[in-house]
C-alpha cells in the first residue's frame, strides 16, 4: 500500500470516528455510532500495519500483541458487571498513558530520522509533553481506579501545602525540559526525561488522591480527556495526522463532558481539580448553627411504602450510587414493570452526577431493562414533582438536598438538585441517617412528607416488591 | 405486665364514631399494650366485636366492666358524669375534653386521681404533634361530608355539562373559612366539578385554596386575621362591614355556601344574616359547618335541616358521625401515633405503669390532670424558636434547556480577552514554529472544534457509553506503536532491541483498550431499549 492510499484511509477513518461520537448523540443511532468507531479503527490499524512505515517483519509481533492484548481487553468487556463501568474505564484510560509513555520513549530513542535545529526542537519538546500527559493520565487513572473501586479511600487526600507542591512539580518540570532540550545525545537527556517522568508519575498520584469521591464522575470524564490529549501529542510527535485528529476529538469530548459535570454541580472546574468538596475552610463552622434542620424523621416500612405506591397514580425514582452499590436495578425494574402494568405513571429522575461517572445511572437502568423514554434528565422532571404523589429516592442523597437551594452558606448551595421535597410524599431509602458525600446534612430527611425505609436497598426493595405483588 | 387499653361504646346520642378499629388493634398490641373493647363498640362504625377479636381485642359485655379493666382508656367524646362514676381511681384518660368549656368535669376527674390527656389540646403548631392532630382529621372528614351534605340537598349536578337535552351550568360554592374543614370542602367540592370560591381573613391561606382548585375571594380591607396558633382572631368593624358585604353579594351569586368560622373559646361568628339568606336563589343550599357553637347563620337550627326562605339551611353537628367508619380510622390512627409517643418518651414504664413525661413539649400540652392534678392550662409555650434569620436564599435560576440548548452568549469584554489571548498565542506559534508542525496544528485545531460541535450535543443518558467508546478511540495511539515496531530499515541499522519492545508493550496495552473499549460499549449499548 502506497502512501498516499494509507493517508485516504486514515482520512476515512478519521470520518467514521466522527460519525461514531456523532451517532452516540441519540440512543437510536448510538449502535451505529459504535460500530463506525470499530470499523474506523480496523482502517486505521490495517492502513497503518500494510502502510509504507511497516515492514513485514514486524508481523509477528504486531499480531502477537494484538492478539494478547486483544484477548485481554475481550475477556475484561465480558465479566465487566454493570456497577464497575467506573473501575473499568478509569483502567483503561491508564491504558492509554501509559502506551503513551511507551511510544514517547520509544521515539526519543529512534535515531533513524535525524532533525535539525528547530525542528529537532520542536520533537523534542513534543516527545517531553506527550510523556508528561502520558505519565499523569497512567499514575491519576490508576488512583482513580483505586478509589472507584474502594481500594482507596473515597476521602480527598489534603496534603499540607499542597498547592505549593504543585507548582514546585511545574517548575521543575519545566527546568528538566530545558535541560533535556539541551542535551546533545540520547544518554544525556535520558535523565531528565526519566525525571520528569517520575515527578508527573507523583503529580498525577497526587491530583486524583486530593479529589473527593463526589467528585469522581468529573474526574473520570477529566482523565478521560488526558488520554485524548496524550494521543494528540504522540501525534505530533511521529508527525501523524490521523493520532492528532483523533486525539483532539477524544480530548476535547472528555474536556466538555468535564464542564457538563461541574455545571450540574454548580462547581468551578479549577476548585474540583484543586480538590477536597466539603472540607473548605469556612463551611464547617457555618454547618453547625444555621442549618441545623428542624423536625423528625418519620421511618417507615416496606409494606407501608408498597401501600404508598399501590395508592399512587405517578411515581419518580431517583437513584442514586447505593443502588448501583446495592445492585438493586433489576428489583427496581420489577417494580416498576409491576406499577406500570396498574396503570401508574412512573418515571426515573436522573441528576447528571448521579453515580461515580457521567451516565453511570442510566447505564444501570438500561441493563436492568428499563425503557429509556421513562429515563428522564433532572430539567425535564423538575417541574413534574408537585403533581406527583410518591417520590422514592434510592440511596442518593446530596442530589435531592433542598439545602442547595435554601441555605446560601451550605457547601452545595446552588447545585441543582432534583426538588423530591415538592411531590406529595417523599421516601428516602438509605442505610442510616449518615451524610452524603459532600458531607452535608440533608433537611429534607426533616420534612413533614418525607418518609425515611431505612435498610439495605436491595432487601428493602425485595420486601416492597414482594409486598406490592400480594 | 403489660397496660390495657380499654375502648369503651361511646354513650352521647347520635355519635357513631369509636376510639379504635381493628387495624389500629394490632398496631397497639404491636406497642407492647393490650387491647379491651366493649362489645357494640364498633358497631356504629361497622366494626364488628368478631374483627376485634380477630385482631387481637379482648372484648368486654358491659361499660362497667370494661371501665373496671382498663388502665387508659381510649374514648371520642367529652366523657359524661355517670363514665368518670366508672372509671377505676388513678386510671387514665386519652380523648376530647374541652377542659375550657368543661371545668366541672375536669374536677370529678381530678377527684378520681386520673391521668387525663385531652387530644383538643394538643400544641398543633409542634410539626411532631400534626400525626396526631385529631382535630385536624376530624375536620377534614367533616368538611368532606359538609359538601355531600350540601349535593344532597340541592337540586341539580355540581359539575356543568352539556347533554343533548340542554346545557346544565356548573353549581357555584362558596366556602367560608378556609382552615382545614375548609379546605377539605374546598378540595371536594371542586372534584366534584364545580365552581369554588373561598374566604378567609388569612390571607395566607390563599395559596392553599388555589392548589385545591378554589378561588380565593379577598376582602377589599387591609387587616391581617392571624390570631397565632394557626387560629383567626376577631376582627375589627371596619374590617367586619367590608366582609360583610362581600357575603352579600357572593350570597346573591352563589348556589351553594359552606360555613366553617369559629374562633377558639368564642361563640361562631354571624356571618351570613337573614337577608342574605333570603337574596339566596330559592332551593340554594347552606351548610353550617359552626352549628354547634352558634351557628355562622342568624337562620341555622343546630342539629337539624330546615328550610327557610326557599333555602335549605343543614347544621347537622354530627357530620364526622356521617362518616363514622372514615372519622373512627383517622381518629384511631391519632391516638396510636400518641400511644407510640408515650412509648418514645419513656411515659410507659417498663414495668408498665404510666407516668407521663412532662418534659416533652407534646406530652405537657396534651395532658390536662396528672394524677389527679390540674395541669392545665399547660405554660405558655416556649416561643417557638425563631428560625434563624438567614439572609434570603438568592433566587435559584433554574437553567431550562439543559446544556444542549445553545448557552447564553459570552459578555463582551470576555470575549475580546479570549480573542486577545488566542490571537497572541497564535502569532506565537506562527512566528516560532516550521510550516510542517503547522500543518498539524491546523489539523489539531479543527478536530478540536469538531470534537466539541459533535459531544455537545450527546444526550446524558449516553455519557458513559461515549466515555467509553472515546476511550476505546483513544486507543488509535496504537498507530504510534505500530510505525515504530519495524520500520523500513533507514541508513541500513537494523531496529533498535528497546524501541522494539516498548513498542510491543505498546501494542497489547493498546490492544486491551481497543477490543475492550468497543465490545463494553457494544454490551452497553445493546441494554438501551424503549
Amino acid at each position: 500500500m502506497s502512501g498516499n492510499l494509507a493517508t485516504v484511509s486514515y482520512i476515512g477513518a478519521t470520518i467514521l470516528f466522527i460519525l461514531s461520537l456523532g451517532g452516540l448523540s441519540n440512543p437510536e443511532t448510538s449502535r451505529r455510532g459504535n460500530l463506525f468507531g470499530m470499523i474506523g479503527m480496523t482502517i486505521a490499524v490495517l492502513a497503518t500495519v500494510f502502510g509504507p512505515r511497516v515492514t513485514a517483519a514486524g508481523y509477528p509481533w504486531i499480531i502477537g500483541a494484538m492478539v494478547v492484548g486483544g484477548a485481554v481487553g475481550l475477556y475484561a468487556a465480558r465479566v465487566v458487571k454493570m456497577t464497575q463501568m467506573p473501575e473499568l474505564v478509569a483502567l483503561m484510560h491508564s491504558l492509554v498513558g501509559l502506551a503513551a509513555c511507551l511510544v514517547g520513549f520509544a521515539s526519543y530513542i529512534d535515531t533513524s530520522a535525524p532533525l535539525a535545529g528547530a525542528e529537532k526542537t520542536i520533537h523534542e519538546l513534543e516527545i517531553y509533553i506527550g510523556i508528561l500527559i502520558g505519565a499523569i493520565t497512567f499514575s491519576g487513572s490508576l488512583i482513580a481506579f483505586g478509589k472507584l473501586s474502594a481500594k482507596i479511600g473515597g476521602s480527598p487526600m489534603l496534603l499540607p501545602g499542597r498547592h505549593w507542591m504543585n507548582l514546585a512539580g511545574l517548575l521543575l518540570v519545566i527546568w528538566f525540559g530545558g535541560e533535556f532540550i539541551r542535551a546533545h545525545s540520547i544518554s544525556e537527556g535520558m535523565t531528565p526525561l526519566i525525571v520528569m517522568t517520575v515527578i508527573a508519575l507523583l503529580f498525577g498520584i497526587h491530583m486524583v488522591m486530593a479529589i473527593g469521591g463526589a467528585d469522581m464522575p468529573v474526574v473520570v470524564s477529566m482523565l478521560n480527556s488526558y488520554s485524548g490529549w496524550a494521543a494528540a501529542a504522540t501525534g505530533f510527535m511521529l508527525s501523524n495526522d490521523l493520532l492528532i485528529v483523533v486525539g483532539a476529538l477524544v480530548g476535547s469530548s472528555g474536556a466538555i463532558l468535564s464542564y457538563i459535570m461541574c455545571r450540574a454541580m454548580n462547581r468551578n472546574f479549577i476548585s474540583v481539580i484543586a480538590g477536597g468538596f466539603g472540607t473548605g475552610g469556612g463551611t464547617p463552622a457555618a454547618k453547625g448553627d444555621a442549618a441545623a434542620p428542624v423536625g423528625e424523621v418519620v421511618p417507615i416500612s416496606a409494606t407501608e411504602t408498597a401501600e404508598l405506591l399501590k395508592d399512587a397514580k405517578s411515581v419518580i425514582i431517583v437513584p442514586g450510587y447505593g443502588m448501583a452499590v446495592a445492585q438493586a436495578q433489576h428489583t427496581v425494574y420489577e417494580i416498576t414493570k409491576h406499577l406500570r402494568e396498574k396503570g401508574v405513571n412512573i418515571r426515573f429522575g436522573i441528576h447528571p452526577v448521579a453515580g461515580r461517572m457521567p451516565g453511570h445511572m442510566n447505564v444501570l437502568l438500561a441493563e436492568a431493562k428499563v425503557p429509556y423514554d421513562i429515563v428522564m434528565e433532572m430539567d425535564e422532571l423538575n417541574d413534574d414533582f408537585p403533581g406527583t404523589d410518591v417520590a422514592m429516592v434510592i440511596g442518593a442523597n446530596d442530589i435531592v438536598n433542598p439545602a442547595a437551594q435554601d441555605d446560601p452558606t451550605s457547601p452545595i448551595a446552588g447545585m441543582p438538585v432534583l426538588e423530591v421535597w415538592k411531590a406529595k410524599t417523599s421516601i428516602v431509602m438509605k442505610r442510616s441517617m449518615a451524610s452524603g458525600y459532600a458531607g452535608v446534612d440533608n433537611p429534607l430527611f426533616y420534612k413533614e412528607n418525607n418518609r425515611m425505609l431505612f435498610g439495605d436497598a436491595k432487601k428493602m426493595l425485595d420486601e416492597v416488591l414482594v409486598a406490592l405483588k400480594s | 405486665m403489660a397496660l390495657t387499653i380499654g375502648v369503651p361504646r361511646e354513650t352521647l346520642a347520635g355519635e357513631k364514631r369509636v376510639a379504635t378499629v381493628p387495624e389500629v388493634v394490632e398496631k397497639l398490641i404491636k406497642l407492647g399494650f393490650r387491647v379491651a373493647v366493649e362489645s357494640g363498640a364498633g358497631d356504629a362504625a361497622n366494626c364488628s366485636d368478631d374483627t376485634y377479636r380477630a385482631a387481637g381485642a379482648e372484648v368486654i359485655e358491659g361499660a362497667a366492666n370494661l371501665w373496671a379493666a382498663s388502665d387508659i382508656v381510649f374514648k371520642v367524646g367529652v366523657p359524661t358524669t355517670e363514665e368518670v362514676g366508672l372509671m377505676r381511681e388513678g386510671g387514665a384518660l386519652i380523648g376530647f375534653v374541652w377542659p375550657a368549656q368543661n371545668p366541672e368535669l375536669m374536677q370529678q376527674l381530678a377527684a378520681k386521681k386520673a391521668t387525663v390527656l385531652a387530644i383538643d389540646s394538643l400544641p398543633r403548631t409542634l410539626s411532631r404533634a400534626q400525626k396526631m392532630d385529631a382535630l385536624t382529621s376530624q375536620a377534614g372528614v367533616a368538611g368532606y361530608r359538609a359538601v355531600i351534605e350540601a349535593a344532597n340537598a340541592f337540586g341539580r349536578f355540581f359539575n356543568g355539562q352539556i347533554t343533548a337535552a340542554g346545557k346544565v351550568p356548573p353549581a357555584k360554592v362558596f366556602i367560608a373559612g378556609a382552615g382545614v374543614a375548609g379546605l377539605a370542602a374546598i378540595g371536594t367540592a371542586a372534584g366534584l366539578g364545580a365552581i369554588v370560591r373561598a374566604n378567609d381573613t388569612r390571607a395566607e391561606v390563599a395559596d392553599q385554596v388555589v392548589s385545591l382548585g378554589g378561588e380565593f375571594v379577598k376582602v377589599d380591607y387591609e387587616e391581617e386575621g392571624s390570631g397565632g396558633g394557626g387560629y383567626a382572631k376577631v376582627m375589627s368593624e371596619g374590617f367586619q362591614q367590608a366582609q360583610r358585604e362581600m357575603y352579600a353579594k357572593q350570597a346573591r351569586e352563589v348556589d351553594i355556601i359552606i360555613t366553617t368560622a369559629l374562633i377558639p373559646g368564642k361563640p361562631a361568628p354571624r356571618l351570613i344574616t337573614a337577608e342574605m339568606v333570603q337574596s339566596m336563589r330559592p332551593g340554594s343550599v347552606i351548610v353550617d359547618m359552626a352549628a354547634e357553637r352558634g351557628g355562622n347563620c342568624e337562620l341555622t337550627e343546630p342539629g337539624k335541616a330546615v328550610v327557610k326562605h326557599g333555602v335549605t339551611i343543614v347544621g347537622y353537628t354530627d357530620l364526622t358521625s356521617r362518616l363514622s367508619k372514615q372519622s373512627s380510622t383517622l381518629y384511631a390512627t391519632n391516638l396510636f401515633r400518641l400511644a407510640e409517643e408515650l412509648c418514645k418518651t419513656q411515659s410507659v414504664k417498663e414495668d408498665g405503669t404510666l407516668d407521663v413525661n412532662m418534659e416533652d413539649e407534646a406530652i405537657r400540652g396534651l395532658t390536662v390532670i396528672k394524677n389527679g392534678e390540674v395541669t392545665w392550662p399547660p405554660p405558655a409555650p416556649k416561643p417557638a424558636a425563631a428560625p434563624p434569620a438567614k439572609p434570603a436564599a438568592p433566587v435559584v435560576q433554574a437553567k431550562k434547556g439543559g446544556h444542549g440548548a445553545a448557552s447564553e452568549p459570552m459578555a463582551g469584554n470576555k470575549l475580546a480577552i479570549m480573542f486577545g489571548v488566542a490571537a497572541a498565542l497564535f502569532w506565537f506559534v506562527g512566528a516560532n514554529a516550521p510550516g510542517a508542525f503547522l500543518a498539524h496544528f491546523t489539523v489539531f485545531v479543527l478536530a478540536c472544534f469538531v470534537g466539541y460541535m459533535v459531544v455537545w450535543n450527546v444526550t446524558p443518558a449516553l455519557h458513559t457509553p461515549l466515555m467509553s467508546v472515546t476511550n476505546a478511540i483513544s486507543s488509535i495511539i496504537a498507530i504510534g506503536a505500530l510505525v515504530q515496531i519495524a520500520p523500513p530499515l533507514a541508513g541500513g541499522l537494523p531496529p533498535d532491541q528497546w524501541i522494539r519492545w516498548l513498542a510491543v508493550g505498546g501494542i497489547a496495552l493498546t490492544a486491551v483498550n481497543m477490543f475492550g473499549g468497543f465490545a463494553v460499549t457494544q454490551r452497553m449499548l445493546d441494554m438501551f431499549r424503549k
